[in-house]
């Protein structure tokens, strides 16, 4: 028996970022977040909830982009150069919120301010970042003799300015539902709030963006249904269970807060995330670098695959499992106590 | 000197990895102390090791996250700025970095949040478990990562395909390459030596302040034991690393010691002024016969000058040559410091010793210094290669602009001053007001969200 390397390499990083998506993604909500919080001791109990998981959470983009390093060096080395500008936007801002974690709890009365804002504007640039490489990758990227041979600023354009603005709504989603979850009282209360506003948000955007990913893009619209010569709906029932998860996630995200419920629409967001994240996998599914090297072209030589998937085999459920026990001593409703210690 | 994107991106990374350094060098030493600390405390329930520990947690976790967020950058980096490099070094290194992340980044960054929030939630021997990972997680990351440099320092255990592509064929070769072992001792070491001397400076500090304050007596004791054991070693394993330059890296070693003509009794320079277009030194001071004898072992050995290889090859001189001076002479005065500290805790007025506790502190940042000579010594000193002999540093970067690299090396100019002056002054703040203000229990009801013994809050105040 041979191992599809490749493919399972491929999956393995699809889980990576997905996870990365899901798990930084509320933490970095909890910034976007930030500047809406009723009192400088509610923003302490907001990062709170997160301090003791946000630097395993980040682990995950260290693995997302070293995974693509050492399985799919071709890809890495493609897409690093053509997405220059938004992923140093990415790191800088990671840099600012990363530290205002210390920073804040240091600081006196001005730094304490600076730190705060920096925490909410690294927030929202690191997510606005992640969108344009996101629309940026999805846009596709021209090569030649497999470099980069585009121009400085091809990752912007309105698509992936749209796919920027609903990460941020999505983010700010799934930021006020842990919120919901994990705090109570008048924080409980005000993420309530803002996760009604959010929701409506974040899946409007989300269906924008897939109407517009299909308009824009020919390849994609294909594997939906929508071919150069006419409509295949047999295409179309196959890729729907992807958005009916979403529109399920819509829905039990929209009853808990109605019933106002503790867990449940953190559950329903995450739903609405899976749905986009494979929605638009379905469209560059098999590309790496869109829409010319797909995952076989771009992996990296066999044995050092085979070499890392025996590390990944015994590691990753090891990982997996000590991050679940850390989740697990932080858990309850985070109170005005917390903090060290 | 040129500034294009390749030069702007040599610049960038030798910053930015510059920076970084600075942040493992401290927690991988701090990490373990923390680790002895708490495990001390646990054996014989002094209560000083708990207030220690508590006091350096709070050091280490700002430390550690400035550590965190600045190599995430190196990891994005390598592809944003040298992705030739990238494809061609994957096959034989991407394993070994995926293992830094598998086997350490994880590790440390989840146990890191038990070890910092933790304390009541879980039992003492729980969060002794805790601390001691964070601190063999650090370990193991400087293996993979120093494990992945010696061999771009030296390459071993692969082949060069038909198609210019390289293949891993000895996997053990690869990760255990014949630089390997030396270096890694020697970053180490590194890292305790710089810890040591932190420690011993914040400690020494406070007891200039007040020489009764028995913690920080306690914390110089421990901090004098281990830069005095480690700094002689610290020499041996220098000298190890410089018998393994002579052999595989004759050029760097002819750039360190400012050696131009090939000769047998080669002479130590102890200052000079290397010039490349003259091909000779100017205002030497030397020792004759002493620079054959400390590289090859042997005063009358003959050693290879720069002249003996071609223009292109050679690294840069001056500041090989100068950044070599700078460590070892620091090591040097880390050996006397070692011990005089040893001397006056054999005659046991420690805390009076006001002469040694000022050397203490004024040599407090130099493990820092240290550790980026080295690395400018060991990075620099191979040029003009990136992995020695296979690519060079011209043909590994991005196809990216100047003014991109320009754009990215400002912003974290900016952004790095911003964060280092902001650390420092916290780090430094906390350590002037010692380990007892820091970890004495609040007093009134403490503010949400603050750690114990913040700093005075201004209720009033909006953030
Ligand atoms: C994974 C590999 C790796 C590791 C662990 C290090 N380096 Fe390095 N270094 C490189 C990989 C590299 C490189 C990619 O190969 C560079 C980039 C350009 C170059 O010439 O080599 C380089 C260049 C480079 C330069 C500029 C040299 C020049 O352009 O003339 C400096 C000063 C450093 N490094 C310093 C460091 C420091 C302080 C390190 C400690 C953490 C370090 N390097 C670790
Ligand atoms: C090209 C070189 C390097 C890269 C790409 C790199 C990458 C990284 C990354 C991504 C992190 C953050 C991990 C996290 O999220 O927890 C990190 C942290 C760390 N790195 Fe590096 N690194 C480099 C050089 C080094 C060297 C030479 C050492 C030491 C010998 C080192 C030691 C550490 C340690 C101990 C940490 C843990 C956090 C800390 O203590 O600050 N790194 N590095
Ligand atoms: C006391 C005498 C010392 C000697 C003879 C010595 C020798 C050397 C040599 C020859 C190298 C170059 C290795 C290479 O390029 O492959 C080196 C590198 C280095 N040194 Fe030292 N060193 C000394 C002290 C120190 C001290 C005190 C520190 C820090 C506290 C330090 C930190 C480093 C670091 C971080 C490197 C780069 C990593 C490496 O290549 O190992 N050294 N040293």
């Amino acid at each position: 028996m041979s191992l599809d390397l490749p493919l399972i390499w491929a999956a393995i990083i699809a889980i990576a970022v997905l996870l990365y998506v899901m798990l930084d993604g509320f933490d970095l909500g909890i910034g976007i977040l930030f500047p809406f919080a009723g009192s400088p001791a509610e923003r302490d109990v907001m990062m709170s909830t997160v301090a003791p998981v946000w630097d395993g959470n980040e682990t995950w983009l260290v693995l997302g982009g070293g995974g693509l390093f050492a399985a799919f060096p071709f890809a890495y080395a493609a897409l690093m150069p053509a997405l220059y500008i938004p992923i140093l936007m990415m790191l800088l801002a990671l840099i600012l919120r990363g530290v205002a974690f210390e920073f804040r709890l240091r600081a006196r009365a001005r730094g304490k301010r600076l730190w705060t804002i920096a925490f909410a504007a690294g927030s929202i640039v690191a997510t606005l970042a992640q969108g344009l490489v996101l629309g940026g990758f999805i846009q596709g990227v021209t090569l030649k003799d497999g470099r980069f041979a585009g121009d400085v600023l091809d990752w912007l354009s309105p698509y992936s300015l749209l796919v920027a603005a609903g990460l941020v709504a999505g983010y700010a989603l799934i930021g006020a539902c842990w919120l919901i979850w994990r705090t109570e009282d008048e924080l409980q209360g005000r993420a309530r709030i803002w996760a009604w506003i959010a929701l409506p948000a974040a899946a409007m955007l989300l269906a924008a963006v897939s109407f517009a990913t299909l308009l824009y893009h020919p390849e994609v619209a294909a594997r939906w249904g929508w071919t150069g010569d006419g409509f295949d709906p047999v295409r179309l029932a196959r890729l729907s269970p992807i958005s009916l998860l979403g529109v399920a996630g819509l829905a039990i995200a929209a009853w808990g807060l109605t019933r106002r419920a503790q867990g449940w629409p953190f559950a329903g967001a995450i739903l609405m995330f899976l749905s986009g994240y494979l929605g638009l996998a379905a469209g560059f599914v098999p590309y790496v670098v869109p829409y010319s090297v797909d995952f076989r072209h771009a992996a990296n030589a066999d044995n050092a695959l085979g070499l890392m998937l025996v590390g990944v085999a015994i590691l990753l459920p090891a990982i997996i499992g000590y991050s679940i026990w850390v989740y697990w001593i932080f858990r309850g409703k985070v109170g005005v106590d917390a903090g060290y210690h | 000197m040129h500034l294009d994107a390749l030069m702007l991106s040599r610049l960038q990374f030798a910053f930015t990895i510059a920076f970084h350094i600075i942040f493992p060098s401290f927690t991988i030493g701090l990490a373990s102390f923390l680790a002895v600390l708490e495990g001390l405390w646990l054996a014989t329930r002094n209560e000083a090791f708990k207030v220690l520990y508590l006091f350096w947690v709070k050091i280490f976790a700002i430390s550690f996250g400035m550590g965190v967020v600045t190599g995430v950058v190196m990891s994005y980096e390598i592809g944003t700025n040298w992705s030739v490099f990238s494809a061609a070094a994957a096959p034989v290194i991407g394993p070994l970095l995926a293992f830094e992340v598998l086997t350490a980044f994880f590790m440390e960054a989840s146990f890191l949040g038990v070890m910092l929030f933790g304390w009541k939630k879980v039992g003492p021997r729980l969060h002794f478990t805790a601390t001691a990972l964070v601190a063999i997680g650090t370990l193991v990351s400087a293996f993979w990562i120093i494990s992945a440099n010696s061999w771009m320092q030296h390459p071993t255990g692969y082949v060069r395909l038909a198609s210019g592509a390289l293949r891993a064929t000895d996997w053990l070769a690869v990760i255990v390459s014949p630089t390997f072992p030396v270096r890694l001792v020697h970053m180490v070491l590194a890292a305790y030596l710089t810890t040591s001397l932190v420690v011993g400076a914040a400690s020494a500090w406070r007891l200039l302040k007040d020489p009764e304050e028995e913690e920080s007596c306690l914390a110089l004791k421990l901090a004098i034991g281990m830069f005095a054991i480690v700094a002689p070693l610290q020499l041996l394993a220098g000298d190890m690393s410089g018998k393994d330059v002579l052999r595989f890296q004759p050029a760097k070693l002819a750039a360190i010691e400012a050696f131009w003509t090939t000769k047998s009794a080669q002479a130590f320079h102890v200052v000079a002024w290397p010039d490349r277009a003259a091909e000779a030194n100017r205002w030497e001071v030397s020792i004759p016969g002493l620079g054959s004898l400390i590289t090859a072992g042997d005063a009358a050995a003959e050693v290879k000058g720069l002249k003996a290889f071609p223009a292109a090859d050679r690294p840069p001189v001056l500041p090989v040559f100068w950044a070599f001076r700078v460590m070892v002479g620091l090591g040097l005065a880390m050996i006397g410091l070692g011990l005089w500290g040893g001397f006056n805790v054999w005659r046991g007025r420690l805390a009076h010793a006001k002469g040694f506790l000022r050397a203490a502190v004024a040599m407090g940042p130099s493990g820092f210094v240290a550790v980026v000579a080295g690395w400018v010594v060991a990075e620099v000193g191979r040029q003009p290669w990136v992995i020695y002999g296979v690519l060079r540093t011209g043909e590994a970067v991005s196809p990216v602009t100047g003014g991109e690299v320009s754009a990215s090396l400002l912003a974290f100019m900016a952004i790095y001053a911003l964060i280092f002056s902001a650390g420092a002054l916290y780090i430094l703040r906390l350590m002037g007001e010692g380990p007892l203000v820091s970890s004495a229990a609040p007093a009134g009801p403490r503010p949400p969200g603050y750690a114990l013994g913040a700093a005075p809050h201004d209720p009033g105040a909006r953030s």
